[in-house]
């Protein structure tokens, strides 16, 4: 009896607050637009039947004709992944060097990856406004020492969405990375190297294998939310940034037109779910063999 | 391995200058007479006065820390209750549409959650104000202490709790006194970890809230998107010193508490 109050309480929670509200998203997706409070049609009051009867598919067809909407799904796509990549050849270097470190200094430097973690997240990307923009501090730097002669543009252009998502899930690569390299046996590298390896190619053949359940939790940690990702395109992204995350918000608050903005969340969550379900086996893998 | 290679040592240079040298940035310029956030013009701390007598934003503040204290210690509980459900509470109907329910919000873009949660709340006739914050505020970072306290329950050693039950422990006698403080400290940083997802939620409060709530993300967002203000410079300062201290002082604390785990690991050796 008490187990199953443990187990209802937090179950119905869950169904009642995230899967339910999915399936409204949904239902609402096939309504259409109206002039009234709540903005779309039909609704339960029309009666369940009549309801039914009156959703299509509008709004999908509709997201297939305008060519933002591709085109945004798309550039949201490959901006994520790009980021990705860049996360990962920042953070794997970072991560290698932590796990080489003395015994000693590894608390104080995962401590110093985990804090900016727990600083705002709006106001790290807000950092960047500063630095970015025609007289920011990068301008100003890069003025100084003599590299460039003239400011450059890169708030409000892709260059600065890349750098901000590398810069605010960076912790993300790195921690799953690190904790793999930290469990990498040492002698197998020395194996290697005895064997007539050079350093290059023991790492390349023995560490990076091996770390490699890191690096995929690393990147799909990145590469999800930073497919849906509002607050940093429309922060340092310009006109020319489509982010579906961006799209949606905008169709919902600007133009609201709810049953849009809920066909345009069902398509990426069905877009979604491919790089999730990868994730979730990656990380069952990874707690079997744990075992 | 250690040995530090000079490539290495640059690496973590490099990657902690680009972690750190924008908040340093934000945090000396928190500080600048001028209005001009990126001309240096002597050192005043007029900024952190204008903050603080601006009622939009302590106003915030008070809405925003209302949320998190509530939602954090609902989602402590709940998540807690998950965890030990998916631990321990062997087969039952449903179970994996349970974890899935569990896991999907960790990596669930906000502005589905946010739209979800809304549309759910309009649909119902909920209207929208610190509670319907609070409600989807609980439910994504539920997951999360979930996720936390279920990874040291994995690694907790099952015959403690069974000598309990076998010395005449009730069930929950044996959760509230073997259980609970075995597992007490991932059941804190759930906590910590629940208030500052909630502290720093935008999109999820943005979609949730009413005209009569504003969090402090929303206020600091209406203001960021017209540009850099040496008053929201003076806030972040706060945050982030708030934020630092408070991470300094749990990484301190949890070293004693390994310390006196460990003296009292070896007094016990000895006696006997």
């Amino acid at each position: 009896m008490r187990r199953a109050v443990l187990i209802a309480v937090p179950y119905v929670w869950l169904l009642a607050l995230f899967l339910i509200p999915f399936a409204v998203v949904f239902k609402i997706s096939l309504s259409d637009i109206a002039l009234a409070i709540p903005p779309y049609t039909p609704t339960a009051k029309d009666g369940i039947w009549a309801m039914l009867s009156q959703l299509d598919f509008e709004n999908f067809v509709f997201l297939t004709e305008d060519d933002l909407y591709w085109k945004a799904y798309l550039s949201s796509l490959q901006i994520a992944f790009i980021s990705t990549v860049l996360t990962l050849l920042v953070g794997y270097p970072m991560a290698y060097a932590m796990a080489r470190a003395p015994e000693q200094w590894r608390a104080t430097l995962l401590m110093l990856v985990i804090l900016p973690f727990w600083t705002s997240f709006l106001i790290r990307v807000y950092a960047w406004v500063g630095i970015l923009s025609g007289e920011g501090f990068l301008n100003q730097f890069l003025l100084w020492i003599g590299i460039i002669d003239a400011p450059l543009t890169i708030l409000n252009t892709n260059t600065a969405v890349y750098i901000g998502i590398v810069y605010t899930y960076l912790p993300f690569m790195i921690l799953p990375i690190y904790s793999a390299l930290d469990r990498l046996d040492g002698s197998l590298i020395e194996a290697a190297e005895d064997l007539g390896c050079s350093r290059l190619k023991a790492f390349w053949l023995v560490t990076i294998p091996l770390s490699r359940n890191g690096i995929i939790a690393g990147c799909f940690l990145v590469f999800i939310p930073a497919l849906g990702e509002f607050v940093i395109p429309s922060l340092l992204g310009g006109s020319g940034t489509l982010m579906i995350g961006k799209v949606l918000f905008e169709e919902f608050f600007s133009n609201r037109d709810w049953p849009v903005a809920s066909a345009v969340a069902v398509i990426l969550l069905l877009i979604l779910i491919i790089p999730i379900v990868l994730f979730q086996r990656n990380e069952q893998r990874q707690a079997e063999a744990e075992q | 391995m250690n040995r530090l290679s000079p490539f290495n040592v640059v690496s973590l240079t490099l990657g902690f200058v680009f972690l750190y040298v924008p908040m340093l940035i934000l945090v000396i310029y928190s500080f600048n007479a001028s209005k001009l956030v990126t001309v240096w013009a002597g050192f005043s701390t007029k900024w952190y006065g204008e903050l603080l007598s601006n009622d939009a934003f302590l106003d915030a503040a008070w809405v925003t820390l209302r949320v998190a204290v509530i939602s954090s210690t609902i989602a402590t509980v709940l998540g807690t209750m998950a965890a030990y459900v998916l631990v321990r509470g062997g087969r039952f109907f449903g179970r994996t549409l349970f974890s899935g329910m569990i896991y999907a919000p960790l990596v669930m873009p906000e502005v589905i959650t946010g739209l979800s949660l809304l549309l759910l709340f309009i649909g119902v006739g909920l209207d929208r104000g610190v509670l319907t914050i609070v409600l989807a505020h609980t439910t994504f970072s539920m997951c999360f202490v979930s996720v936390v306290v279920s990874s040291r329950l994995v690694t907790f050693d099952r015959s403690l709790e069974e000598a309990a039950l076998d010395l005449g422990a009730s069930a929950l006698q044996a959760f509230r006194l073997v259980t609970l403080p075995i597992i007490a400290p991932a059941v804190i940083s759930g906590w910590l970890l629940a208030f500052t997802l909630s502290l720093d939620d935008l999109v999820i409060a943005s979609f949730t809230s009413g005209p009569s709530a504003t969090t402090l993300p929303m206020k600091i967002w209406s203001s960021v998107r017209l540009g850099v203000s040496p008053e929201i410079n003076a806030l972040s300062t706060i945050l982030i010193g708030l934020v630092t201290i408070g991470v300094i002082a749990a990484s301190i604390g949890s070293k004693h508490a390994a310390l006196r785990a460990k003296r009292d690991e070896q007094a016990a050796a000895r006696a006997q």
